[in-house]
């Protein structure tokens, strides 16, 4: 069994965020991890493998710092290690799906996994371009995931409850909350790991060129919610203080 | 001089704070309030091999060195000290000598199971007349054909009744001195070895300390560790290194509550603003980290020499004696930031203070810390 996992290198989950002077994310000093949701699908991939034996490679589109992501995936397991660096600053959604698409096609692979969506943008639109352009199945937000005789039964969420779905392999899973418990890297993972391969490749070693990956979408600006306002609190008598609690919320709050 | 860590260590730091905040800290107060040791985290502890950091893969160690294991008990110790001398006592007191000196039978049979935490571990040093002069020891062991009988008391054993193997000091010829002194490997269950009393203690409350009791306690002859007469620079030796562990344990309380003091420093609010905006308050961190930062140079650099094969003693005993203070003092002040909060169980700082004090009494209280240091600098 061939697994590939997606996996991104986000901004730690009680970083601060703040825009710099030239309104873009700052990212001095924030502490990156491998987006949690991704934990998830690196945890299944390992199950995956130690059940039916295979291998389990992980692949990031990431700069030279998305390494240590990688590292932990290999840590806890994984048996290689892919990071292609597009080379550019900003990046969106297609040119991350298209990058690890090609990386992927050049791979063996009958499982494919990733978060269902990284806790930094939140646009959960990775893991099925990558499917779409591979032309396989997809199956969101999954909580539970069988595979037997060249299929898959996942359990994945819905409104309002769940679905199990049959899918032919492969195919691609995006992990949800649930689904597994990521085991930690144990120490002897940790010193494996540096022995294992880790590749770093350029644009050009997948045979693409920059124009045919740049971004279709462009941030134009960003910004951090307004702060919170103070509390009010209403003083008088509990009838005259009810009173003008109805009248604020109708007139100042408008909600009811 | 390089100061950066591994990519390895790097991993290590990151993947034990992320398990002491997650697994560890939830259960800190409760276990300090009950005086008991959550064994499941042991168990978790195992699983990540935590039990056996800097011992070969051989023995079903990690394969990591001393300063990995510096780091992982300083991280352990960040939020819970209980934690971070639980490991330091089952890896430097009891798995150390017997790697370092034990037989490979002895390795096979004692060394694999603590490296792979199926048997936690502990080391009987102390007794009643017999503490910071460790020579004085009255616990004898008398050889009797394939057997050494034990008869004695050990007193304050950090691990006493968890652990299932133990390394213990005993007299095999008072005539000799400190050169009558032998230590042998004593499990758990061995008939005449029972535990006495349990220490009720001002902090690292959830760190079992018992002591132990041998009447006429057989074991066999091949549970001599080294030669005979050879305890006594056993202890010594054993004693250097895990200093670099007690040196750590006081390093990651100190951080934790260093740490614990800034962030509630910029949210608490008088006289209409943070009290971090008061310079008085302001210089009390910057003292509380620079002391921290330099008590984690001395720390990393004995772990350092320790890897790197050259002596260490002194720097050990330097790292134990100013982490230790230093753990001390931070968590004094840390306190005072917090103010009367601090001194309450709501917040972890009163515990992390209770728990630093022992940090300048175990492995060598700070008076001997010194009398090492002096006993290298003079000689
Ligand atoms: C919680 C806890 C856990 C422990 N765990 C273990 C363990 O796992 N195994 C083990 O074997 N032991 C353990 N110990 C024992 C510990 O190492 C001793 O308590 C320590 O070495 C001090 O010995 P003592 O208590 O007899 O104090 P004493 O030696 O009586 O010292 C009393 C005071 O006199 C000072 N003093 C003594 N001699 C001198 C001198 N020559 N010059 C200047 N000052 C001096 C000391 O510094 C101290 O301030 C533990 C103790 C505690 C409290």
């Amino acid at each position: 069994m061939k697994i590939v996992v997606c996996m991104k290198q986000t901004f730690d989950t009680e970083a601060k965020i703040a825009v710099d002077a030239n309104g873009k994310i700052n990212k001095q000093g924030v502490s990156l991890i491998m987006n949690p949701y991704d934990e998830f699908a690196v945890e299944e991939a390992l199950k995956i493998k130690e059940k039916s034996s295979g291998e389990v490679t992980v692949v990031t589109v990431a700069g030279p710092e998305g390494q240590d992501a990688l590292r932990q995936a290999l840590a806890m397991g994984a048996d290689k290690a892919v990071l292609v660096d597009p080379g550019m600053d900003e990046i969106d959604e297609f040119t991350t799906a298209s990058i690890l698409a090609k990386a992927i096609s050049e791979m063996e692979y009958d499982v494919l996994l990733g978060g269902f969506r990284a806790i930094d943008d939140g646009s959960a639109q990775v893991a099925g371009r990558v499917a779409e352009i591979l032309g396989i199945p997809v199956v969101n937000v999954v909580t539970k995931l069988e595979i037997a005789d060249g299929k898959a039964v996942a359990t994945s969420e819905i409104e309002g409850g769940s679905q199990t779905v049959e899918v032919a392999l492969p195919a691609m899973f995006t992990a949800q909350k649930g689904l597994n418990e990521p085991r930690y890297p144990s120490m002897k993972g940790i010193m494996q790991a540096k022995k294992k391969p880790m590749e770093k490749k350029a644009l050009g070693d997948l045979g693409l060129d920059a124009g045919q990956v740049a971004p279709k979408v462009k941030a134009i600006s960003y910004f951090l919610p307004s702060a919170r306002a103070a509390g009010k609190i209403i003083p008088g008598e509990p009838a005259d203080a009810a009173r003008d609690l109805v009248k604020a919320l109708r007139e100042e709050a408008k909600v009811v | 001089m390089i100061f950066k860590l591994s990519e390895e260590q790097e991993l290590l730091k990151k993947t034990v704070r992320d398990f002491a905040e997650s697994e560890i800290a939830p259960k800190a107060a409760e276990m300090d309030e009950k005086e008991e040791y959550d064994m499941t985290l042991w168990s978790k502890m195992a699983e990540m091999g935590l039990t056996g950091i800097p011992y070969p893969d051989d023995y079903d160690g990690a394969g990591m060195d001393n300063l990995s294991y510096a780091i992982a008990v300083e991280e352990l110790s960040r939020v819970c000290g209980s934690s971070g001398v639980f490991v330091s006592a089952h890896t430097s007191l009891c798995a150390w000598p017997i790697y370092a000196f034990g037989t490979e039978d002895q390795k096979q049979k004692f060394l694999k199971p603590l490296s792979n935490g199926d048997k936690l571990g502990a080391m009987g040093l102390t007794e009643p007349a017999a503490g910071s002069d460790a020579s004085s020891l009255k616990t004898t062991a008398v050889k009797e054909g394939n057997e050494y009988v034990l008869n004695g008391t050990k007193i304050f054993i950090t691990n006493g009744y968890h652990a299932e193997i133990y390394v213990i000091f005993a007299c095999t010829d008072r005539s000799k001195g400190t050169r009558g002194i032998s230590a042998f490997i004593v499990e758990k269950g061995t008939p005449g070895f029972t535990f006495g009393k349990k220490e009720h203690k001002l902090g690292i409350r959830a760190s079992s300390t018992y002591e132990l009791v041998f009447e006429n306690c057989r074991i066999p002859a091949e549970n001599l560790l080294g030669d005979e007469g050879q305890g006594f620079k056993m202890v010594m030796m054993t004693l250097d290194g895990g200093r670099i562990g007690i040196a750590a344990q006081a390093l990651g309380i100190a951080q934790g509550a260093y740490e614990q003091a800034v962030n509630y420093s910029k949210i608490r609010e008088q006289f209409g603003k943070p009290i971090s905006a008061n310079q008085g308050l302001q210089w009390m961190l910057a003292d509380m980290a620079t002391q921290i930062e330099a008590a984690r140079l001395l720390v990393y650099k004995a772990a350092y020499l320790k890897d790197n094969k050259q002596p260490f003693s002194k720097e050990a005993a330097m790292a134990k004696l100013f982490a230790s203070e230093t753990a001390m003092a931070v968590t004094t002040k840390a306190v005072q930031v917090f103010g009367g909060y601090g001194y309450t169980r709501e917040y972890p700082v009163e515990r992390m203070m209770r728990d630093a004090k022992i940090t300048e009494i175990y492995e060598g209280t700070s008076e001997v810390q010194r009398i090492v240091i002096a006993a290298n600098i003079l000689k």
